[in-house]
């Protein structure tokens, strides 16, 4: 194939509210449909209607699905960023621009198609707020036709998004056509960028990972959902209420769950303990804000032992600024979270796949291991969309955990709640509504000895301390396991977590080309498990990848081996915006020559054509 | 019908009085909240409540500790400063078998927990709620809490200039269908108070003011033994007949009002010195404000909304508790993930969104 083709991204530069989204998705998904790889960036800002957004596209036929940072095809349609996006091409790049904004001269390498955007849909509306948003099909219709997008791919994204509304579908239907129209009559191509049918999206799905996670409470039997919005995390329990409605009424309309819109994240986690305290399987979800206000329940769910699972989609905090970026900065927080000697089992996954999959293993674990159970997320994973196979059906039953039924406890002599019968660290727990009276207990914070009556004996309060250490070593056992590949030949090892993922396959594939040959640890939760330490010991130099300033997993890493701290070193990315492999590579390279590593020797990448 | 072998005569549910208690306290001797236990352990025999089938809930606070002290045979949940009322909507979302009992202070209510006590009752959740209220921090040791009135000292002399909120007015402002004002001291009120909120579904407040003796108890206190016994106005004299009784005392006509609960329990409010009518929100928001003006306290059945839709029937939730839902219940078949997946590969099942905050 040639270098332009299924290879290159494009980003669309708009103002938010402006519909540009539908847009957006109608090339994102018609591309898939063509069978080549693609991924969707939405960079948005926190707001409504008015500020700049971008969008990226990435094309690629070797399935990379991570951030580009350069940008193949600019679509200008932003008066106000327009000077900043042009500049932001370089040699080589195409810039499709609304004819009526105005830009200081573009260099001559650079491939200028002015589009008369307004004499365009002029014809087709007479409806100026109709025309604003009607204007971004123009554009889908000229890319269409200057990359090759089949006529009929379109139509059937479009179909897909506006079926639903006839009026708009003609409406949009007409716009697409005056652009595509206009380009084929009026465009010379004078560029390599091109899509091409392949057959590497066959059969998969496009999905955003919060849409996915709600799929995977619903199927994980999840009775009682309690939040309060916040974005990036209410489109979680916006699409799980969606699926609820439609899938757990019974015919008569009553539901089997209950969702309440709580009044703060205090009031959501504390439903959500009380729900997880009376036997239900409870969940919440939030972002870094909320998981600020969570924290004193959070330790009185440890230290209590009760069932929750609370998801955190992570972006940059606090408050005001960038609260639409993404980030990885709650790591080392939600790990601890509360007073007190805390930790918390910590799910992390990585792709639209395990955020369905943890999704129920989450509560599966909390219901295990008595205690809130936290889902890191972030934003770019959470809110964007990513290819995936689709979900296998759960073939196992849930784990309810150590609940005695009633016919169990009438077997027993006596009944304690905080026990350690088995010497796993787990007691068995029974649930109010329990006829039999030794069933019945007293739930308080740190201050019960195992029959649950209150203390405050210093060698009562170091037990319980240690038999909750004990459940986290248990924990251990019971956790996503990492994903590891390893390299006989590497001296370098990779370690990272969540939706740097993507970008870290890439970067091993850069880093390859360089001469530099990798191992690869993907975490997928905290606690760490026996893997980290064999992965540690193996490889020479260590870099933990991470989205956060600070390099907290890193230094978690350090703490969890401290023979091996000396080898961890750290690549941080914080800029709110997804990770470029690029940059993982150069600091790879930078810290490898630093440190005096061989020769470098390029090899073959590792994955050319593998789509993932 | 079960039980412990405990003497004494047996309630409508087999159960003797001693089902009903607790723990021993470790409150101090003569504190308001103990009483109140007292009042809760049997006004819960009488109304035969089965133990097994309340489960008990609490802030932070000498208040909130009292529930380890009754029903002892009730599973029960100490949970942080001032978010009981968010527990217990959990605990009613899982299981709405359960009669909550919330034992609150007025810190942990008024002050902390002002916030979920309004969205409680906003949702009417069913609880009964009772609010311990001394004006104080007794478990910090007696600084003001949010319910002080304006003028009474603390223990160091220091007034508090403040505006008490009343939990009871709040209450009614936010539609709550059961709202009482007692004194830990007037157990022939209390009971008969404690009866009627176990017979009603949706949030039940009872404002109970209870002395702390330790940091509230002394002259300049308007929350004192002696202060409240000379304020206390009550508004009638309360009988309360369950469901299970006739109603057997003759009373003279015209000097009863009744109410009747949805459960076929009877509120019987015999008139003192004029006919309050417990079903006007308006008139109680008044009653209450002219007894603030008057310093007076007012204590009864303030107001009364026995129909009133309780969370649940908002919620449309299936009969059986959610904590007791089989797994085929709550996972739909294979078909439905199968359906859904097909959705996000066309795109027809995801359609975009875009902005927020
Ligand atoms: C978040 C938090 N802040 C402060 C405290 C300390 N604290 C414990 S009890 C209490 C006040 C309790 O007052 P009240 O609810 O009136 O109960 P009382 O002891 O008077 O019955 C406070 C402030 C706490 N436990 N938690
Ligand atoms: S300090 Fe006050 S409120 Fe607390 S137990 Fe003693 S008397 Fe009761
Ligand atoms: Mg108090």
């Amino acid at each position: 194939m040639n270098p332009g083709v299924n290879d290159f991204s494009i980003q669309v530069a708009t103002v938010n509210g402006s519909g540009s989204q539908t847009s957006n998705t109608v090339l994102l998904r018609a591309i898939f449909q063509m069978g080549v790889p693609v991924s969707g960036k939405n960079l948005f800002p926190s707001n409504i209607a008015g500020l700049p957004t971008w969008f990226t596209i990435r094309v690629s036929r070797h399935g990379w699905v991570a951030r580009a940072a350069r940008t193949d095809v600019m679509v200008v349609m932003n008066p106000e960023t327009a000077e900043a996006d042009v500049a932001g091409v370089g040699p080589g790049g195409v810039i499709v621009l609304n004819d009526q904004i105005q830009v200081p001269p573009i260099p001559d390498d650079r491939v200028v198609y002015a589009v008369p955007m307004r004499a365009l849909i002029e014809p087709i509306t007479h409806d100026v707020r109709l025309r604003r948003l009607v204007v971004n099909m123009i554009y889908v219709g000229v890319l269409a036709e200057l990359l090759g997008i089949a006529e009929g791919e379109i139509e059937r994204a479009l179909d897909a998004q506006l079926g639903h509304k006839p009026k708009a579908l003609a409406l949009n239907h007409q716009a697409v056509r005056a652009g595509w129209e206009w380009a084929r009559d009026h465009l010379d191509k004078r560029d390599p960028f091109r899509v091409e049918r392949m057959s590497l999206t066959e059969g998969k799905i496009l999905i955003d990972g919060n849409n996915a996670a709600a799929l995977g409470a619903m199927f994980g039997g999840v009775t009682v959902v309690t939040w309060y919005p916040i974005t990036p995390s209410s489109s979680l329990i916006e699409a799980l209420i969606g699926h609820l409605e439609r899938y757990r009424r019974r015919p008569d309309g009553r539901a089997n769950y209950a969702v309440v819109q709580a009044e703060d994240e205090i009031a959501a986690i504390g439903m959500a303990l009380g729900a997880g305290w009376a036997g239900a399987r409870s969940m919440t979800s939030t972002s870094g804000p909320g998981i600020s206000l969570m924290a004193e329940f959070a330790g009185y769910g440890y230290y209590a032992e009760i069932p929750a699972v609370v998801w955190d989609i992570q972006r940059v905090g606090p408050s005001t600024g960038l609260p639409t970026r993404t980030s990885q900065g709650d790591l080392a927080f939600v790990h601890q979270l509360s007073h007190g000697d805390t930790r918390h089992p910590v799910l992390l996954p990585s792709s639209v796949e395990e955020c369905y999959d943890f999704a129920m293993r989450a509560f599966d674990l909390a219901e295990r291991l008595q205690t809130p159970v936290f889902v890191l997320s972030d934003l770019d994973l959470g809110m964007n969309n990513w290819m995936s196979d689709p979900f296998p059906y759960p073939e196992r039953p849930w784990d309810r955990g150590k609940v005695l039924t009633e016919a169990e406890l009438a077997k027993l002599a006596t009944f304690e709640r905080y026990r350690d019968v088995d010497g796993d660290g787990i007691p068995y727990r029974t649930l109010p509504g329990v006829r039999d009276p030794k069933g019945a207990y007293f739930t308080r914070g740190s201050g019960h000895d195992e029959a649950a009556r209150y203390t405050e004996s210093p060698e009562v309060y170091a037990r319980v301390m240690d038999r909750l250490a004990r459940k986290f070593e248990t924990a251990r056992a019971l956790v996503p396991a990492p994903l590891v590949e390893d390299d006989d030949q590497a001296e370098v090892g990779l370690i990272t977590f969540g939706s740097n993922h993507w970008a870290l396959l890439e970067s091993r594939d850069q880093l390859q080309t360089e001469g530099v040959r990798t191992g690869y640890l993907l975490l997928r939760a905290l606690p760490f498990t026996e893997h980290l330490g064999r992965f540690l010991a193996r490889y020479r130099r260590i870099y933990v990848v991470e989205q956060n300033r600070d390099g907290q997993m890193a230094a978690l890493v350090r703490l969890e081996s401290p023979a091996d701290a000396a080898r961890v070193g750290s690549i941080r990315c914080y800029t709110g915006l997804p990770v470029d492999p690029r940059h993982i590579t150069d600091e790879v390279l930078r810290e490898e020559r630093a440190a005096g590593a061989g020769a470098a020797r390029p090899a073959p990448p590792i994955r050319e054509g593998v789509v993932r | 019908m079960s039980g412990t072998a405990a003497e004494g005569p047996r309630n409508l549910a087999g159960f003797t009085k001693a089902d009903y208690e607790g723990g021993k306290t470790t409150l101090c001797p003569g504190c308001g909240h103990n009483a109140i236990t007292g009042g809760i352990i049997q006004a819960a025999f009488e109304a035969g409540l089965e133990p097994h089938r309340v489960a008990k809930l609490s802030g932070i606070g000498c208040s909130s500790k009292t529930p380890a002290y009754f029903l002892g045979h009730a599973h029960g949940c100490n949970a942080v400063h001032g978010r009981m009322p968010s527990v217990a909507t959990g605990v009613h979302l899982a299981n709405r078998e359960l009669l909550l009992i919330g034992v609150s202070g007025d810190g942990d209510t008024a002050s902390i927990g002002l916030g979920q006590f309004c969205h409680l009752v906003r949702r009417n959740v069913p609880v009964v709620y009772i609010i311990e209220n001394n004006g104080v921090y007794g478990l910090t040791k007696g600084q003001f809490s949010a319910t002080a009135d304006v003028g009474s000292t603390m223990k160091n002399g220091r007034p508090n200039a403040l505006m008490p909120i009343d939990c009871c007015a709040i209450a009614i402002e936010l539609g709550c269908g059961f709202v009482a004002r007692s004194f830990s001291g007037d157990q022939k009120q209390l009971r008969p108070l404690l009866k009627a909120a176990f017979a009603h579904r949706g949030t039940a407040v009872l404002d109970v003011v209870s002395p702390c003796v330790t940091f509230a108890d002394h002259e300049g206190s308007t929350k004192s033994y002696a202060a409240v016994k000379q304020s206390d106005t009550p508004l009638h004299e309360i009988d309360f007949v369950p469901y299970f009784e006739d109603i057997h005392v003759d009373y003279a006509p015209g000097t009863t009002r009744e109410v009747e609960l949805p459960d076929g329990s009877h509120i019987v409010l015999k008139k003192l010195a004029e006919d309050y009518d417990p079903t006007s929100r308006a008139r109680a928001l008044m009653t209450l404000e002219e007894a603030r003006t008057e310093r007076r306290l007012v204590t009864g059945l303030l107001y009364v909304e026995p129909e009133k839709p309780a969370f649940d029937r908002d919620l449309g939730l299936v009969d059986t508790p959610l904590a007791r839902l089989p797994l085929e219940q709550v996972r739909p078949p294979r078909r439905v993930l199968e359906e859904i997946m097909e959705g996000f590969r066309t795109g027809r099942g995801q359609v975009a969104a875009e902005g927020g905050g």
